[in-house]
């Protein structure tokens, strides 16, 4: 299995998908070990693109390369030459130049790491473009539920919040349908986008109607709109009509786990007695990114058999 | 000098002309068109596919042998953006002019959005005389609907169509306020000249850069709805109904808008459209790889929006096909999807694409299709072109149905390489253009 770009799960199969969870869990090894450092990537370059502000996703991807051993190079709009004013031609050349195995790709905007890996040779993941894709987001999660759920076939999932203006939604529901599941997604009409149902999804506006008999829930992050037309009226009201709340534990299944990929709004899209309780998982989310992360470079710059770093 | 075009077949349907005959030009004016032969003795015979000597075309005599080929009037674009003056490195009138004669057009209606618009006599007047230092096609400018382009006082539409503008338009922009809009096309209408819209609530479509749908739910980009541009057809057609003043609806795209204008034209109402050739043939489907060159105002439809207008072509609801051509320097198309600018060139690459692709693979007759790249565009607008009648000037297109070629925008004469059909290989081209009785394109090559 050899591919040149990591951009999105809509170009992933299940077997891929599949491949990268069971390395991933090998990877989650190493970060168990005391020495949590091996030698794969020695030598190897790897450039950290951040065209928005990420201090998670990027931290994670530096653990995950600092851990293989690569040298990580971190760009960020704010601290390199490199600015929205720049073409993508010149773009590719500048980073060419400095001689990148990967490059990672976070980009406000859908489709910049997909026109950018076109002008590379080296390989390109992306890191979120957008309200797209973020695939090692879906990734992180899939593997989550694996080993909570175990089955990822016929397992309901629900997914809560902004889902137009999410990359995390998207990615998940094509990873999701890939493997099986069951999607359903919530929020206000104003937050789903058009026909999304055609990505084979339930739809509702009912958090109790989402979250009952659902294995999986799972919370996105809500932003204050600073849009001309905004979606909703307030985070007060957003929370109240919309949020995972407390009185909502009861329509639960008693095994049913918590999601959310971070930062958490609290009192916003969940309340903190949901986030931090029992069922929440998302401690585990921020562990498996670092492993899945490394599997993806693994995967991308491995030349040897992709299992043998396991022991 | 004469020139003679000899047996091709001569389809006018302006003039309700189809035939196998010659047409005979002298000093730029049809002499004679007949289904009868014309003495050609002493001239000297081009034939296309075989090399030319330049000297030939200076020849007083000249022979085209149009045998097996189509013989059209000079085709006529009432929608092309030749960005000069304010931004010349994406085109010039003169590299505009050149594509539009290379690509088989003979006249060419340019949109007023340069910088500064054409929303005065002197920015008219300029126009049209850098058009007239380049012979290569007849130039109609179109003038602002407001100053600046801005939506809010009336540009100088008396003094503009005193100096030879055939309309307004705030093409690029929509006229968001209705009272503007209103008192636009009634003021107008003591000047003869057209009002065009260009349908499209800019607060719907605020942001977008992609047709609304599951294409663009799935690639994440910003969606601009079909309803933003019928919500304004609407709107148009209502004040051409309150007014009594005609509307042209510029690029409709989609099967929504198009109904719309069908009611209007079975109302009675003085209601004409035009579709572009990207809107004929892709669908947002082009996007999925996010290259710039398919980010185009209003956004490529779907399959359904195509049928619709296809069928629209047919019945008549559609006048014209309008290429929209808007060439962007390579520069400004280099950029992610939001931040590129909308615009596809279409000059040097429509009439292949509608050939092979509506003609050849959707089996609209040749006939149809010649009306609206001819007589259909220039009644819309109310130029006098696009038939070919004795004692007229002489702008001719002819077409080899047969001929493959493949579009290369490196070919191109237009500065703009912006354009999704890229590779396509076609069934179908120009070969001559004939501008004012004057050769200007053979075999693809301009002449002058
Ligand atoms: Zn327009």
């Amino acid at each position: 299995m050899k591919r040149k770009d990591i951009l999105g799960i809509a170009g992933l199969s299940p077997v891929e998908i599949s491949v990268i969870l069971d390395l991933a869990e090998s990877t989650k090894g190493i970060n168990e070990r005391t020495v949590k450092k091996v030698p794969t990537l020695r030598g190897r370059t790897v450039i950290n693109l951040f065209f928005e502000t990420s201090t998670r996703t990027r931290l994670s991807f530096e653990i995950a390369q600092k851990r293989l051993s690569a040298d990580t190079v971190n760009f960020s709009v704010s601290t390199s030459s490199i600015s929205k004013g720049e073409t993508l031609v010149d773009t590719a050349k500048n980073l060419a130049a400095m001689g990148p195995s990967v490059v990672v790709i976070r980009h406000g905007v859908a489709g910049f790491p997909h026109q950018l890996a076109q002008l590379m040779q080296a390989s390109v993941i992306n890191a979120g473009d957008g309200f797209h894709e973020h695939p090692t987001q879906a990734l992180l999660d899939l593997m989550t539920m694996r080993e909570k759920k175990k089955e990822i076939e016929g397992l309901k999932v629900a997914i809560l919040g902004d889902i137009a203006r999410s990359r995390v939604a998207r990615s998940n529901i094509l990873c999701l349908k890939k493997m099986g599941a069951f999607v359903k997604v919530m929020g206000p009409r104003s937050m789903l986008p058009f026909d999304i149902q055609k990505m084979g999804v339930d739809v509702t506006s009912s958090v109790q109607e989402a979250i009952e008999g659902a294995d999986v829930v799972m919370a996105l992050r809500i932003q204050a709109e600073r849009d001309m037309a905004p979606r909703f009226p307030s985070l007060r009201e957003y929370n109240r009509y919309f949020g995972l709340k407390t009185k909502h534990l009861k329509y639960l299944k008693p095994d049913c786990i918590i999601m959310h990929p971070g930062p958490i709004n609290r009192g916003v899209e969940i309340d903190p007695e949901v986030a931090d309780g029992p069922l929440s998982v998302i401690l585990e989310q921020v562990k498996n990114g670092v492993a899945i992360r490394m599997a993806v470079l693994l995967l991308l710059l491995g030349g040897r058999s992709i299992y043998e770093i396991g022991d | 000098m004469k020139l003679v075009i000899k047996g091709g077949r001569i389809i006018s349907p302006g003039d309700g002309i189809d035939l196998v005959g010659d047409i005979q030009i002298e000093n730029g004016v049809i002499k004679r068109l007949s289904d009868s032969q014309t003495d050609t003795e002493g001239a000297d015979v081009l034939k296309l596919g075989e090399s030319i000597d330049e000297s030939t075309l200076n020849k007083e005599f000249i022979v085209i042998d149009a045998t097996g080929l189509i013989v059209a009037p000079g085709f006529v674009d009432i929608h092309v953006h030749f960005r000069e003056p304010g931004y010349e490195d994406a085109e010039t009138i003169e590299t505009g002019m050149m594509a539009a004669a290379a690509g088989g057009f003979t006249s060419v209606v340019t949109m007023p959005n340069t910088n500064p618009a054409i929303d005065n006599q002197s920015q008219a007047l300029f126009v049209l005389s850098e058009a007239k230092k380049h012979g290569y096609v007849h130039v109609f400018p179109a003038g602002a609907i407001t100053l600046g382009r801005k939506g809010k006082a009336l540009a100088s539409i008396g003094e503009m169509a005193e100096a030879g503008i055939v309309a307004i338009t705030d093409d690029g922009d929509c006229v968001m306020d209705g009272m503007v809009m209103r008192r636009a096309l009634e003021y107008s209408s003591s000047f003869g000249v057209k009002v065009i819209s260009h349908s499209e609530d800019k607060t719907l479509a605020a942001g977008g850069a992609m047709n609304e749908g599951i294409v663009s739910t799935t690639l994440g980009l910003p969606p601009i709805p079909p309803q933003a541009e019928t919500i304004m057809v609407f709107r148009d057609i209502a004040l051409c109904e309150l007014t009594g003043v005609p509307v042209h609806i510029a690029h409709v795209s989609t099967a929504k808008s198009l109904d719309l204008v069908r009611q209007a034209k079975a109302a009675g109402l003085n209601v004409t459209a035009e579709v572009a050739p990207h809107h004929l043939t892709l669908t947002d489907e082009a996007v999925a790889e996010y290259d710039t060159n398919t980010k185009v105002n209003p956004p490529l439809r779907t399959q359904a929006d195509i049928d619709a207008l296809i069928e629209g072509l047919i019945d008549g609801t559609l006048d014209a096909i309008a290429t929209d051509h808007a060439p962007h320097t390579s520069t400004d198309k280099s950029r992610d999807y939001i931040s590129a600018p909308f615009g596809i060139v279409g000059l040097e690459s429509a009439v292949p694409v509608c050939l092979d692709r509506l003609h050849h693979k959707k089996g609209l007759p040749i006939e149809i299709l010649i009306e609206k790249l001819t007589v259909g565009p220039a009644r819309a607008i109310g130029m006098q072109k696009g038939t070919l009648r004795e004692g007229e000037i002489a702008d001719i297109t002819i077409l080899d149905l047969q001929k493959e070629v493949t579009i290369d925008p490196s070919n191109f004469h237009s500065k703009g390489k912006n354009c999704p059909f890229a590779g396509w290989s076609l069934t179908g081209a120009p070969v001559v253009t004939i501008t004012a009785g004057k050769i200007k394109m053979m075999d693809g090559k301009l002449v002058c």
